[in-house]
């Protein structure tokens, strides 16, 4: 973990998008005025949407935001990573590629061709990959979109140059609290057992199923799991299906890439 | 001397608009040899994504086109969803989605007129050094936006990717409670909202006029159409929202390889702008009164105004959302339509192989979805054309004539009207789901 010397100066932090649809840098706005107590304590020196100053200094945290999905990204991303101190990777598509991945279960040039026509090959575009699976990553904020008091919470963290552990409990520990009726005894399948939580239950608090949007945790209760979809006579397919929405990126999945 | 100007602009990823774009100027000898607005792209591919999924989880994917436009995705998504399944939505969940709708429209028009635009107007590079100049301006933005995003969290669960709005209805309806928070938290806006106008009151826009083709939803009921209606144009055309090909005609412009979109002259506009040209007159009162103490009239032909048509759209939606709610409260909410759908696994909704259209009224301008499904609901093709695809033929029409109007004047000066010209457009450039790409030539 690299530290973040607090110095008589205030942090230069700045916000960097990739392949996204920015709906994690609205969270962000979305603070409303709690946002301007952060403002006090940081420098943002660089947010593309909503400032034109541009900064050529070393940065103490960016925060990043979106997939790696062509070449000029991962350039873009390398030289960022040089000119940081601390990484911090938010929303499912910085995290584990989110619905970007989805991509990546067509085959590249099939796809470019049906969405851009004959000239395809004018549009580059790579494998859809998280950024820790190219740059190294210190902070992890997941969510599409991220839950935004876990995002104060890590900026904070990032600031202070304390660690922060992702939680690591099924959503269904969150579902539960909220005292929801399982999706599951309502006749539809939920990632909820597969899923970190963080979120409060966010989609099945609000009667819609779990997507997992928030990638897996890191050793499923795999006999819960079977026992279910046992019990519930469903479609494995169906599942797995529904994993690809969001966590399509897995393979060679080492922070700071190969 | 202007006559034979030499002038050379590139103005690379374009601040404050949502997405990446870039302006390309050229000018040899006082002539305008190249002006153009590239779209930076980062591939994402969503047409080809969706194929192979359930046209019930349609909805939850292209929400991720754009965050600011997530409930207009969804809701044209949800549209062309159940066009295909023959669906019929009922009067109350159409009233929601209105709703719905309003909320999405104060949201990101709020976002634009005091962060995105403002700054260019007050003359400062971006929101930041208002902090301390215009404190309680700033606060009064971040205040009136958290504002509609609460609202909308409490209606859908989530203002970025709503939740409860899907294909068929609402998961979950709101309650008593639910409606009572939202009415007040709407009326506790009210005074943010006179002072918001004030401050319309006194901003200068450049002068430039240029008549183009303004496209957007039409209808024959007395409601400024968001969500129903039909395709209009103010050159008279009227299409089914099933025929929307007919409005679009995408062509590949030699110029560059980007996809285009032209109706009965070289270009046409979409947003704000365009709604207010062609429904003015379904504007709510109060709306209208302030359209009339700005002294701004239908048929409008300066883009910069489409800031000041956000501003009226914003009052519009204001009143127009709390009516809905005051609606609710009175008559009540019917919980028994309360749905459990997933994808479908249980079959609560009939499905069938089809071909369904959307066309959606969002902040940027209408929006298309269209799907063609198998007979399990399985999307075969999709085709979303989003606002900013539609506008920026039109933006380039504009800037190559404005450019000779302000030639004259310095390279920095002349950057900047460009440049508040494509953001008065509020240009959505990331959800450009197929907008092709520019090979650049300096
Ligand atoms: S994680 Fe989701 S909300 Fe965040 S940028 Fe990606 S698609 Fe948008
Ligand atoms: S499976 Fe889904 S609905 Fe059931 S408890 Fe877990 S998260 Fe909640
Ligand atoms: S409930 Fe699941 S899909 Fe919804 S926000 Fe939480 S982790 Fe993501």
């Amino acid at each position: 973990m690299t530290n973040v010397p607090i110095t008589a100066t205030k942090p230069k932090v700045a916000f960097f998008d990739f392949a996204c649809c920015e709906g994690c840098q609205l969270q962000v706005a979305n603070l409303g005025e709690a946002l301007l107590d952060i403002l006090g304590a940081i420098d943002v020196v660089e947010f593309r949407e909503v400032m034109s100053e541009k900064w050529d200094k070393d940065y103490d945290v960016v925060i990043i935001e979106g997939s790696i999905t062509d070449h000029h990204a991962e350039e873009r991303i390398k030289k960022i990573r040089a000119r940081s101190k601390v990484l911090i990777a938010y929303g499912a598509c910085a995290c584990i590629g989110g619905v970007n991945g989805m991509k990546n279960s067509f085959e590249l040039d099939e796809i470019r061709q049906y969405v851009y026509g004959k000239d395809f090959k004018l549009f580059d575009s790579v494998k859809t990959r998280p950024i820790h699976q190219v740059v190294k990553v210190d902070y992890f904020v997941n969510g599409c979109p991220i839950y935004p008091p876990e995002l104060v919470e890590v900026i904070k963290c990032a600031l202070r140059g304390l660690p922060y552990t992702v939680p690591d409990n099924p959503v269904c520990v969150e579902c539960k609290l909220n005292e929801n009726v399982c999706m599951y005894d309502k006749g539809v399948s939920c990632l909820g057992p597969w899923t970190k939580g963080g979120c409060n239950s966010w989609c099945t608090s609000n009667g819609n199923i779990c997507y997992g949007c928030r990638g897996e945790v890191k050793n499923p209760a795999k006999n819960a799991a079977a026992e279910v979809i046992g019990k519930y006579k469903l479609n494995a397919d169906l599942i797995k299906n529904k994993f690809d929405m969001y966590n399509k990126c897995k393979e060679g999945d080492i922070n700071g890439g190969k | 001397m202007a006559e034979n100007k030499d002038l050379d602009i590139k103005v690379e990823y374009i601040t404050r608009v949502e997405g990446h774009g870039d302006i390309v100027v050229n000018v040899k000898n006082g002539k305008v040899e190249k002006c153009e607005m590239h779209v930076v792209e980062s591939p994402r591919l969503f047409e080809g994504m969706l194929r192979g999924r359930s046209v019930f989880e349609a909805q939850h994917i292209t929400s991720r086109i754009c965050g600011i436009c997530s409930c207009g995705h969804s809701l044209a998504s949800i549209e062309a969803a159940e066009d295909a399944l023959g669906v019929t939505p009922s009067a109350q969940t159409i009233k929601l989605r209105k709703l719905l709708l309003d909320y999405e429209f104060l949201d990101s028009h709020i976002l634009h007129v005091y962060l995105l635009a403002a700054p260019d107007i007050l003359g400062v590079p971006s929101f930041v050094p208002l902090i301390k100049t215009h404190n309680a301006v700033v606060r009064r933005a971040l205040r009136m936006k958290k504002a509609c995003n609460d609202v909308c969290d409490i209606l859908v669960g989530r203002h970025v990717h709503p939740i409860s709005a899907i294909a068929g209805g609402f998961t979950k309806l709101p309650t008593p409670k639910a409606i009572d928070d939202q009415i007040s938290m709407l009326e506790a806006m009210g005074e943010d909202m006179a002072e918001t106008l004030k401050l319309a009151a006194t901003l200068k826009f450049p002068d430039f006029h240029r008549e183009t083709e303004y496209v957007a939803l039409v209808s024959d009921d007395g409601e400024y159409p968001l969500l129903t209606g039909d395709i209009g144009s103010t050159d008279g055309k009227r299409f089914k929202k099933k025929d929307y090909r007919k409005a679009t005609n995408e062509f590949v412009d030699p110029r560059s390889s980007a996809k285009f979109t032209k109706l009965s002259r070289e270009s046409y506009f979409v947003g704000a702008l365009a709604r207010f040209n062609l429904n003015y007159d379904k504007l709510h009162p109060e709306a209208k009164k302030v359209a009339v103490a700005l002294g701004f009239k239908p048929v409008c032909h300066n883009p910069y105004l489409n800031t000041v048509a956000q501003v009226i759209e914003i009052v519009h939606c204001y009143h127009h959302a709390l009516g809905i709610l005051r609606d609710l409260k009175k008559n009540g909410v019917d919980y028994s339509q309360e749905i459990v759908v997933g994808v479908n696994e249980k079959g609560a909704i009939p499905v069938r192989a089809g071909n369904g259209v959307g066309a959606v009224e969002v902040p940027r301008g209408i929006l298309f979805h269209n799907y063609e499904t198998d007979a399990k609901g399985i999307i075969k093709q999709a085709n979303c054309i989003i606002p900013t695809n539609q506008n920026i033929n039109n933006i380039e029409y504009d800037m190559t004539k404005l450019l000779p109007e302000i030639i004259t004047k310095s390279k920095a000066e002349i950057t900047l009207a460009l440049e508040m010209l494509v953001r008065a457009y509020d240009p959505c450039i990331s959800c450009s789901a197929h907008y092709l790409n520019v090979t650049f030539t300096d």
